[in-house]
């Protein structure tokens, strides 16, 4: 037999036996656990305000940390930081290229970032000296696009790419500190551990891989979806994982119990899910699909408990605030709105 | 002479024109009549449904004639004869024309869109696909959009009609089935007539069809002399703009497009209606009414990897193409992923044993820890319970967050600082309530040294190495003056570190601390006075509440005189 098959053939025996050893965790599935609590009512949200402004696809919000400002990115070359209470732009920042798929929001208030086809993860400074907005990194490393960033502080950020690899860079020095290569297809998403020593990232090989940030190594690998992940995020307690996949599901990962715990599905939700949030307690689980709605979860009964229909087009992005007060979509129709 | 030469030219140019459009002909011909055929099929098909509805009705009919007493043992004869249960939709063979390997996003769609349709137009399954006579004329192969919504919610087990709608109308907007008298892409769940769209033209045989096709299609709409066929006013303008843009070129488009028509007028009558309302809805669906949503768009991220970049259809009436294969420019061949090495797989290897090693939690435990998380905080999230005061949101009444800024924290908020460390930390009013605490123990020094960290964790890489620097000194070196209580392997662990500072270096003595922290002090801070004052909402005399209650005690005892009461009563309202 020839080298590569063997060595395929072991990590395929010890991939068997990491799956006996799962199935010897289950004692009880997380179905039979939760019998015993009933569902979550009804979740019926209303649109509170409609952010209008952006001219094309959006493709991406982020809300700022212990705010009610937001910023989000679309192809028509903007970004607009928002001041969702009001509907007032607090910011409108013309992009070098119009084709930007990610934004993010400092925690401190003071960065937002945004990247796309360019390869790049531009920094720009809100609150420079002569009130100006402008430039004031542009991480360029990447052979691939960027498809998500989050800051860990004002001088670290990490980046997904279409190149496979996620990078946490420097801010400083504009340079990458760390590469995490591991994935086998165009990472998609990535999220931060509330503790901010892990990340987490969901990539078109249909995988999700926690990383250590500061060990560089990939702590555990997550699979079961059929098709590209393309939305992940933190159950809040910071313990198990949430992924959304074009095969229309999304799912639930425990990274104690190293496997899957429920997955979220329905045979008339046909459409991928582009983007998910979890409500600031985690009970429920907040998915935007292809077919222009948000469907909210039952996160333990695996129930759907409210479907939110406003948009015009593909639902691209969903974040819920940090207070968990409300939940923000931006769409293809170039509208955010709020609802609660 | 110079003349003949080039004249031959001509006329060679010309012949060969003529061969090519021969033969373009020709291959038009063999598409059209690969596509009569379809719908002869299609036809007889209808033909046999109708045929054997009647035969149905007969029999019912006779049935009900046989049984005139049916009534009474009806319902013993429901509950003897089990009803045929409605197949599932993954037990019947795929009809869907989608490769089965192909993952791309579009296509998983594709397939789950292709085995409803193929159901719904099932012979003894579907839904009742029947020509309708109305005025002069006959409308051939249609069904009412009540039709569809009824035949989803009952064989794909939808209770809610919307989204039965909801679904029925993603369908449309792909254009699957499509009304026939209107250029909007949309189900209606009334009579409105719709009619299913020939595989030909089905999204998922990767159409991405030129403008040249446009114009040779719009062309010869206006070439035929029919109410139907007329141009909508947004096609008269895609038109005109077409004529401007290939200008050079519109005599050749021109040609094709009466080619078009003398083929189409061939065809009988009844089939020409079908296959032009079918065209037209594939136009529609590429080449929507302006404000409707384009479906054909794709994601910029997706469709650079698309699997098949020459599967394309580019071509409806069969054109030759123009110089090499035109390969759309957002298809390109992709990397499909890192191939994998014999150092990927060695590294995979050990990777898996590592995860073999992991000692794991059952399940019984991460789902509870999972249902106590959530039970704990469901009362904190807005989305769960309603928020007091409302939410800003939606009553517009900034209350709520002004609460929350104010130095008096709620009750609420005070009992979150007891649900974990870690939850009264991220709260700015918790942390300073700890300290306090701490400082009356004498052992702030912990709860500082761990703030410090976490502040250095976050400062510019040019600052780092001074702030650990300063650290060390304040908190961990010989008589430092806030001296920690680490064990020596962390201590070891940590001086190594500082010889080349970094964000992390502290991390090991941290997390001790932290955890030290945990155990002991913050189970005491909890059981402490400062701490339950604050949750019990228990009033000190010293404050200013404790004078007011005094105040409301003396004015009481004054006197129930009148002067009294309103002094009373002015006290009670302020």
């Amino acid at each position: 037999m020839d080298e590569m098959d063997q060595l395929r053939k072991e990590a395929d025996s010890i991939k068997d036996q990491i799956t006996a050893a799962r199935k010897a965790g289950q004692d009880t599935s997380l179905q039979e656990a939760v019998a015993g609590i009933t569902v979550v009512g009804r979740v019926q949200l209303k649109t509170r305000k409609t952010l209008r402004g952006h001219l094309a696809k959006i493709y991406a919000m982020h809300w700022g940390t212990d705010t009610t400002l937001c910023v989000s990115a679309s192809q028509d070359g903007k970004l607009i930081v928002w001041d969702s209470i009001s509907t007032n732009k607090v910011n409108a920042i013309p992009l070098k290229s119009s084709w930007v798929m990610t934004c993010a929001y400092a925690p401190s208030g003071n960065l937002v970032a945004c990247g796309g086809l360019d390869n790049m993860c531009s920094i720009y400074n809100l609150k420079g000296k002569d009130g100006n907005v402008k430039v004031m990194r542009e991480l360029a490393a990447h052979t691939g696009y960027l498809s998500c960033c989050r800051f860990l502080s004002d001088s670290e950020i990490i980046t997904s790419s279409g190149d496979c690899t996620c990078v946490l860079w420097d801010i400083e020095t504009g340079t990458q500190k760390t590469v995490f290569a591991g994935h086998q297809g165009d990472c998609m998403s990535l999220a931060v551990s509330p503790d901010f020593k892990f990340f987490i990232s969901g990539a078109c090989d249909f995988t999700a891989k926690l990383w250590d940030i500061r060990e560089d190594a990939c702590r555990q690998t997550f699979s079961g979806h059929e098709s590209d992940i393309n939305a992940i995020g933190f159950f809040p307690n910071g313990n198990a994982v949430i992924t959304g996949s074009d095969d229309a599901t999304c799912k639930l990962y425990d990274l104690r119990a190293d496997q899957e715990l429920i997955t979220y599905q329905d045979s008339s939700i046909m459409c991928g899910v582009t983007s998910l949030a979890p409500s600031l307690s985690g009970r429920l689980i907040l998915a935007g699909h292809d077919d222009f709605n948000v469907n909210i979860w039952d996160t333990l009964k695996a129930e759907r408990v409210g479907v939110l229909a406003g948009h015009d087009n593909r639902v691209s992005c969903i974040g819920v605030s940090t207070d968990g007060m409300a939940c923000c979509t931006g769409s293809w129709d170039s509208f955010l709105k709020i609802w609660n | 002479m110079a003349e003949a030469p080039q004249q031959q030219q001509e006329v060679k140019e010309e012949e060969e024109e003529e061969e090519q459009q021969q033969e373009v002909k020709e291959e038009e011909e063999e598409q059209q009549q690969e596509m009569e055929q379809q719908e002869k099929e299609q036809q007889e098909k209808e033909q046999q449904e109708e045929e054997n509805q009647e035969e149905e009705q007969q029999e019912e009919e006779q049935q009900e004639e046989e049984q005139p007493d049916s009534s009474e043992g009806s319902e013993e004869a429901k509950e003897s004869v089990p009803m045929p249960k409605a197949r599932p939709l993954l037990s019947m063979r795929s009809m869907s024309i989608v490769d089965p390997e192909d993952k791309s996003p579009n296509m998983i769609v594709y397939r789950k869109i292709e085995d409803i349709v193929t159901r719904i137009q099932d012979e003894t399954e579907g839904v009742p696909i029947r020509t309708v006579k109305s005025f002069m004329t006959k409308i051939p192969s249609v069904v009412t959009g009540a039709d569809i919504v009824q035949w989803m919610m009952k064989n794909l087990a939808i209770e809610d009609p919307a989204e039965a709608m909801h679904i029925g109308s993603l369908i449309a907007a792909q254009g699957y089935f499509f009304p026939i008298s209107d250029h909007v892409l949309s189900l209606k769940d009334d009579g409105t007539f719709y009619r299913f769209q020939a595989p030909y033209f089905w999204p998922s045989n990767c159409w991405e069809p030129e403008n040249t096709d446009y114009a040779i299609y719009l062309c010869k709409r206006t070439m035929q002399n029919k109410t139907r066929l007329e141009l909508a006013d947004y096609e008269a303008e895609n038109l005109a703009r077409l004529q401007r843009a290939f200008a050079r070129k519109w005599e050749f488009i021109y040609m094709q497009a009466e080619a078009q028509v003398k083929i189409d007028r061939k065809k009988d009558k009844t089939e020409r209606k079908i296959l032009d309302s079918q065209e037209r809805a594939f136009w529609d669906v590429h080449r929507p009414v302006p404000g409707c949503v384009n479906t054909t768009e794709m994601d910029i991220r997706k469709c650079r990897r698309m699997k098949n970049p020459h599967r394309v259809k580019k071509s409806v009436y069969g054109l030759a193409e123009e110089g090499t294969q035109a390969q759309s420019p957002i298809h390109t061949p992709s990397h499909l992923g890192r191939k994998g090495t014999k150092e990927d797989v060695e590294k995979e290897i050990s990777f898996l044993n590592l995860q073999l090693d992991r000692h794991c939690m059952k399940m019984s435990k991460v789902a509870d820890s999972l249902m106590t998380y959530t039970e704990q905080y469901m009362e904190y999230d807005p989305f769960v319970t309603a928020t007091e005061p409302s939410n800003p949101w939606s009553s517009d009444d900034p209350s709520f967050w002004d609460v929350e800024a104010s130095k008096e924290p709620s009750q609420q908020r005070v009992r979150k600082w007891g649900f974990s460390l870690q939850e009264a930390l991220k709260d700015h009013a918790g942390q300073e309530l700890f300290l306090k605490f701490l400082e009356s123990e004498f052992s702030s020094e912990n709860l500082r040294f761990w703030l410090a960290v976490q502040d250095m964790k976050r400062r510019p890489q040019q600052e780092v190495a001074q702030r650990a620097q300063e650290i060390w000194t304040e908190f961990l070196a010989e008589g430092a003056p806030s001296s920690i209580n680490l064990d020596s392997h962390s201590y070891e662990r940590t001086s190594h570190n500082l010889k080349d500072p970094g964000r992390y270096s502290y991390v090991d003595a941290q997390d001790h601390i932290y955890k030290l922290m945990k155990s002991d002090s913050y189970a005491r801070f909890l059981r402490s006075n400062l701490y339950q004052d604050l949750l019990m909402a228990r009033k000190k005399p010293e404050t200013e509440q404790g004078r007011r209650t005094s105040l409301e005690k003396f004015t009481r005892s004054v006197g129930k005189s009148l002067t009294g009461k309103r002094l009373t009563g002015l006290m009670q309202s302020s």
